[in-house]
C-alpha cells in the first residue's frame, strides 16, 4: 500500500454540496481530496436525475442535474481538487497529531485536518430484495454486480430485475452459463429495445428462460445456494435449481459506514451548528443533505451556503494562527489569481 | 378527505388527505417511513406502494414513465404503484395504501 495522502480537507461525497465546498476551500488556499462510491461527480444528481431539470439554483433558471455537475466541475477546475471515484469511505480515525485519517475500501488513505461529510442520503448501495436470509449468500452466490464473468462459468444462473443492466447481463452471461433464468415483475422491460429483442431471441432459440416471476426464497447451505422458489403472477410456486443469483434493481442510498465513525448522529442525520456547520466532533463537518439543524432545508442552494461557512471555519483549523483575510472574488485579484482569470 | 395508509408493521395511519399533494409528499408528511429519495422526480421508486380494495383499478392507469420506473422497485405486486406520482384529489377520498417493502 502508498503511504497516506495528506492534504487539507478530505470530503466524502462529490455530490453538489462537496463539489462547492472545493470551491469555497480554495479560495482560502486549502485544498481538498474527495472521496465517492459512484465513478462520477454529482451524487444524486447524475446518479438519480442527470436529465431532469432543475430550477431553483440561483442563476439558473433551468438547469439539469448533469449540467449543474458539469457546471460546477468547471467552477472548482482551479483548484485541482483530487478524485477518488468508486470508493466508499469507511473509516475514520484521529492521529495522535490531531489529523484525521480516512481510509476507503480500495485502501487508500486520506491524512487531512479537516474532515467534511457531504454524503448526502448516504452511500448509494445496490436495493437488495425483500428474500428472507439473502444476506447470508452475499458475496458468495448472491451478486449485485458482476466482476469477473468466468466465476459464472457452467453454473445454474438466475437473473431478476427489466432495466438495462438485468438484460445486459443475461444476455452476456447466457453463453457461458449452465442455464440461465430471468425473471420479471411483468412481461416488458424499461431496458434498450435492442437487449430485449435479443434477450426474446434467446428465449425462442431455447437457451435462456423468461418467467413473469418473482423470486420467493433461497435454498442452500453455508453461503452456497442450491435453489430458489420462483412464485409466478398466478401464485403458482416452484424450485428452480440455482447455483447464483442476480438481482438487478438499482441503487439506493444507505448511510453504510459514516455511522461508524464515532460522529453524533441524529436520526441518520449529523447535527451541526450553523455557525460553523462543525459536527459535535471538532475538525468533522458536515454540508448538504446529511446535516441537520434547526430549519434545515434539503436543497442544493443551502448546500452551498453551509459549504461556504464551512471553509471559513476549517481555515481556522487547518492555518492556526493565521489572520482570515475576508475577500470577494469580484474586486480581489488574488482570488483572481487562484481562479486563472487574470 | 381522508386516506388510509399501513406501514410494514401493518400499522394504520389515517392521514387527512391534502388536494394537489402527491400521496408520496402525504405519506411523508405524516411520518411515514416511504424513502422518497429523489423527492418525487419519479426516478428512484422508493415511494412504492400497494393500492388496496380495488383502487388500483378505480384509478387512471400509471404512465409509460412510472411502469418503466416500477421495474426498479422491489416486490412489486399487479397493484404497485409510485406514490409520487399519485395526486390528492376528493376521487381519492378513502383510499387504501400499504407501504412496500424495502
Amino acid at each position: 500500500m502508498s503511504s497516506p495522502i495528506e492534504t487539507d480537507a478530505a470530503i466524502v461525497g462529490a455530490g453538489p454540496a462537496g463539489l462547492f465546498a472545493v470551491f469555497e476551500l480554495g479560495l482560502l488556499d486549502l485544498k481538498a481530496h474527495l472521496v465517492d462510491i459512484l465513478d462520477r461527480a454529482g451524487g444524486q444528481c447524475t446518479e438519480l436525475y442527470p436529465e431532469k431539470p432543475i430550477y431553483d439554483i440561483p442563476g439558473l433558471p433551468i438547469v439539469s442535474g448533469q449540467e449543474l455537475t458539469d457546471r460546477l466541475m468547471e467552477q472548482i477546475k482551479p483548484f485541482g481538487a483530487t478524485f477518488h471515484f468508486g470508493e466508499m469511505a469507511n473509516a475514520l480515525e484521529k492521529l495522535p497529531d490531531g489529523r484525521w485519517k480516512l481510509s476507503t475500501d480500495m485502501g487508500t488513505e486520506i491524512v487531512a485536518r479537516v474532515v467534511v461529510i457531504a454524503a448526502g442520503g448516504g452511500s448509494f448501495m445496490p436495493k437488495r430484495p425483500p428474500v428472507p436470509g439473502i444476506e447470508a449468500y452475499e458475496g458468495s452466490s448472491v451478486h449485485y454486480a458482476v466482476r469477473k464473468m468466468e466465476i459464472f462459468r457452467g453454473k445454474n444462473v438466475l437473473i431478476a430485475g427489466g432495466g438495462d443492466s438485468a438484460l445486459d447481463w443475461t444476455l452476456n452471461l447466457a453463453p457461458i452459463a449452465k442455464s440461465l433464468t430471468l425473471v420479471h415483475h411483468r412481461d416488458g422491460f424499461r431496458a434498450a429495445q435492442h437487449s430485449v429483442n435479443r434477450m426474446r431471441e434467446l428465449v425462442e432459440q431455447g437457451k435462456i428462460n423468461f418467467h413473469v416471476a418473482s423470486v420467493k426464497a433461497l435454498h442452500g447451505e453455508g453461503g452456497a445456494l442450491s435453489g430458489a422458489t420462483l412464485a409466478g403472477a398466478d401464485k403458482r410456486e416452484w424450485h428452480l435449481e440455482t447455483d447464483a443469483f442476480l438481482p438487478f434493481f438499482g441503487l439506493t442510498m444507505k448511510l453504510g459506514p459514516i455511522a461508524e465513525f464515532g460522529i453524533n448522529l441524529h436520526e441518520n442525520l449529523i447535527p451541526v451548528d450553523t455557525a460553523r456547520f462543525e459536527s459535535q466532533t471538532p475538525g468533522i463537518f458536515g454540508i448538504g443533505d446529511i446535516v441537520t439543524y434547526p430549519g434545515k432545508l434539503k436543497l442544493i442552494l443551502s448546500g452551498f451556503h453551509e459549504a461556504a461557512l464551512m471553509a471559513q471555519a476549517a481555515f481556522h483549523i487547518c492555518r492556526p494562527g493565521e489572520k482570515l483575510r475576508f475577500q470577494y472574488t469580484t474586486s480581489s485579484s488574488s482570488l483572481q489569481k487562484k481562479l486563472g482569470v487574470i | 378527505m381522508k386516506i388510509f395508509a399501513k406501514d410494514r408493521e401493518g400499522k394504520e395511519s389515517v392521514i387527512e388527505g391534502r388536494d394537489g399533494w402527491t400521496i408520496m409528499e402525504m405519506l411523508r408528511d405524516a411520518g411515514l417511513p416511504i424513502t422518497a429519495e429523489c423527492g418525487g422526480a419519479c426516478a428512484c421508486a422508493t415511494c412504492h406502494v400497494y393500492l388496496e380494495d380495488g383502487w388500483y383499478e378505480k384509478l387512471p392507469p400509471p404512465k409509460e414513465g412510472e411502469t418503466d420506473m416500477l421495474d426498479m422497485a422491489l416486490a412489486v405486486k399487479p397493484n404497485s404503484r409510485l406514490s409520487c406520482q399519485l395526486i390528492c384529489s376528493e376521487e381519492l377520498d378513502g383510499l387504501k395504501v400499504t407501504l412496500a417493502p424495502e
